[in-house]
């Protein structure tokens, strides 16, 4: 089937502001990336840079004041009459029916902080039940056995009683499985998992990517993984997109993110982080200063102040624009502008 | 003071033996203590004088709870902790009482996980950094200015941001801050936890790089507590790996890294994903949750999460030997057992 080679989603140009009285948090700032059936997007930025804010944008749960004010999000839809059809979930109204059917449906999304994503006053049992029937027309006792059968698969062990404990109840790595077993139950295409290990020991993140990866292997779904850990990246992604204050500054197979990286951002980035598997115990190469507030974004290119390559006149100038480099591999960088 | 210099051996600046740390668990109206949580329950190491020690374990190990014993922020329970002071006088920190501990406060410092909720945000910088100097009624004004002054250099941030206050700063910025502060006193310890946990990476490294550069100026020995097994690999000199309140492997780095003698090391090292997609590796992916320290399981804690388990481990209690020099485990099967490590030997 031709559709396998084209992108699920389409992420071009997004721009979402906060305008707030203090001024306007240019959040993302003309972002682009895609996603591809049944295959791995790495996000990966430090702090601030709107990783969040994009995938909050994808399923238009924006707190207020928050607005998509530019850019188009296409997605391919799959189920039933809709399929195939290409929508454009950025002009949708954030309380329709078609959006209301698409999250939660085709689109799950598991949050950084799970403790938040449970209704502490309703059992777990309840809440994956009324989830279920939310997007299927079954009895409460149909409901129940796939959702037995859900906290089964996301190995949480005696999982007929655990629907009756509470989240508080759960140790943070089995609240993130309930979690993710929710958001499972109504078979999406993407699940997009923002920093779904951060709260977690080693231990339980390995047990965590390893159940991830083998729910995209039995359920075929795509993944759209956010998280500021370079090794989680490298263990998940097949692409991956780089964030730098609102811009996704490189894009590229990940193999070549870390092996042919090309954007001085991608580059310092790899040098700073120590390495488990290295011998040297040599000083850090860090990037000076820190990532600006996205009120007082730098003219130009968002890293130059930051940049070891920094053109004066060029990149202060203007911003430069993500450009294919080899054959699916971008970088928004004056160094490899040779359009003048 | 006791005298205690003849059980602390020279080139040793610390010394923990047996040491316990129980939180009573109290219910009903009488508070009632229905159990314990054996937060720290008989932690053996030792800190050389001038290097670093890293702390390593999952979350609600103790590690915390070790190091506050440290500073004495809690009583410990039992146990002793031998401290040698700059006057090179040897101490057992869990004794001291009054005077006598309020004078070892200076020696120990702490550098605390969030930049944020750790400064005072109606404080200037002068005020923080140079409380500790007022509390110790060292100096006048103008001498703590300039002392200020000089630990704000120390720590890379420029002087007239004296008058500032903390909101201003970023989070790389306020951990310095939280440096200057520790090293207000020139302790000879500095007990470190969780220093870099909240910073970017790209702002971590700088405050690695400071650590680094500080330790080599001023002599300072580290205790650097954290999570973050690349990130101790790389600051220090040798590890100590808790599990469930209780030490289960010591060794100088690259031997622990290279050549892990206890299973739970060694699965902790696997499961650290490696920033290399072409070095994908087969992970031992351990099972289940850390066991509970008010209710931990018989023998070995580890035992229900091993795979190497024999019936001996669930009965008895391995306790920490040293096998090789200065490799010490606490696992009954330490010596037969071959463990892969991360770095090649
Ligand atoms: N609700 C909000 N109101 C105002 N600003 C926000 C809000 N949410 C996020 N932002 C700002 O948008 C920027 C991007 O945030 P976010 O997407 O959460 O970053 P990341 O997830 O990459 O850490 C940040 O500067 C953040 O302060
Ligand atoms: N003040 C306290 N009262 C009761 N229990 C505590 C207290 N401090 C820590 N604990 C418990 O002691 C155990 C060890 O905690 P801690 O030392 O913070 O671990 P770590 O720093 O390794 O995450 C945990 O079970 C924790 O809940
Ligand atoms: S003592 Fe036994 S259970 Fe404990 S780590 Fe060693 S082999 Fe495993
Ligand atoms: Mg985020
Ligand atoms: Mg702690």
């Amino acid at each position: 089937m031709t559709s396998r080679d084209q992108p699920i989603l389409e992420v071009k140009n997004l721009e979402t502001h906060f305008p707030l009285d203090e001024g306007t948090v240019v959040a993302v700032n003309g972002a682009s990336f895609e996603v591809m059936p049944g295959k791995t997007l790495g996000i990966v930025g430090e702090s601030g840079c709107g990783k969040s804010v994009a995938a909050r944008s994808i399923m238009r749960i924006l707190d207020k004041p928050g607005e998509i004010v530019g850019g188009e999000i296409l997605f391919r839809r799959n189920r039933g009459e809709s399929s195939e059809k290409v929508v454009d979930i950025a002009s949708m109204d954030s309380n329709s029916a078609e959006i209301k059917s698409i999250r939660g449906g085709e689109i799950a999304y598991v949050f950084q902080e799970p403790m938040t994503s449970f209704s502490p006053v309703h059992t777990i049992g309840n809440q994956i039940i009324e989830a279920i029937r939310l997007h299927q027309d079954i009895s409460k006792e149909g409901a129940r056995e796939i959702a037995i059968h859900a906290l089964d698969a996301v190995g949480i062990p005696l999982a007929e009683r655990r629907l009756s404990d509470y989240s508080f109840q759960l140790s943070g790595g089995l609240r993130q499985r309930a979690m993710i077993a929710m958001t499972l139950v109504s078979n999406p295409t993407i699940l997009i998992a923002d920093e779904p290990t951060t709260a977690l020991d080693v231990t339980n993140q390995a047990q965590l990517l390893e159940l991830m990866s083998e729910l995209q292997t039995d359920n075929g779904m795509a993944i759209v993984l956010i998280t500021h850990d370079l090794g989680v990246i490298a263990e998940m992604a097949d692409h991956v997109a780089v964030m730098y204050l609102g811009e996704v500054v490189e894009s590229a197979p990940v193999d070549d993110i870390f092996h042919n990286p090309q954007h001085p951002y991608t580059k310092a980035l790899l040098k700073s982080i120590p390495k488990i598997r290295s011998n040297s115990s040599e000083r850090l190469a860090s990037i000076s200063g820190t990532v600006p507030h996205p009120y007082d974004r730098p003219p130009g290119c968002a890293f130059g102040p930051r940049c070891d390559f920094f053109m004066p006149g060029r990149c202060d100038a203007s911003i430069p624009a993500l450009q294919e480099v080899r054959p699916v591999h971008q970088v928004s960088c004056f160094l490899y502008d040779e359009g003048d | 003071m006791t005298t205690t210099e003849s059980r602390l051996p020279e080139e040793r600046l610390l010394e923990v033996s047996d040491l316990e740390k129980h939180f009573p668990i109290k219910q009903g109206f009488l508070k009632r203590e229905v159990g314990r949580i054996l937060a720290v329950d008989g932690v053996n190491f030792h800190i050389n004088d001038g290097e670093t020690l890293g702390l390593v374990g999952e979350s609600g190990c103790g590690k915390t709870t070790t190091a506050r014993c440290i500073l004495r922020a809690v009583d410990p329970t039992n146990g002793e902790i031998l401290f040698r002071t700059r006057e090179d006088e040897v101490v057992d920190i869990a004794m001291l009482k009054g005077a006598e501990l309020k004078k070892i406060r200076s020696d120990i410092q702490m550098i605390f996980q969030d930049p944020f909720s750790s400064l005072n945000p109606r404080m200037t910088l002068l005020d923080t950094i140079g409380e500790p100097l007022l509390l110790n009624n060292i100096g006048s004004k103008h001498d703590r200015e300039e002392r200020v002054a000089e630990l704000l250099e120390m720590v890379g941030l420029r002087p007239e941001y004296m008058r500032r206050f903390p909101h201003a700063f970023s989070g790389g910025q306020r951990q310095r801050i939280g440096i200057a502060r520790a090293l207000a006193l020139n302790p000879k310890l500095v007990v470190a936890d969780e220093p870099v946990s909240a910073l970017d990476v790209s702002v971590q490294a700088q405050v690695l790089n400071l650590l680094a550069d500080l330790q080599g100026e001023l002599g300072l020995t580290y205790l650097f507590v954290a999570h973050d097994l690349s990130v101790v690999k790389h600051i220090s000199d040798r590890v100590a790996v808790m599990y469930v309140g209780k030490l289960v492997e010591m060794a100088p780095t690259d031997e622990l890294f290279s050549t892990p003698k206890h299973p739970y090391t060694a699965a902790l090292l696997s499961a650290v994903p490696e920033p290399d997609p072409r070095a994908k590796s087969e992970r031992i992916i351990l099972q289940g949750e850390v066991a509970n320290p008010a209710d931990p399981p018989s023998g070995c804690y580890f035992h229900p999460r091993c795979s190497y388990a024999t019936e001996q481990c669930k009965l008895e209690t391995p306790v920490l030997q040293e096998i090789t020099d200065g490799h010490y485990v606490s696992c009954h099967r330490a010596e037969e057992l071959i463990l892969e490590g991360v770095l090649a030997e």
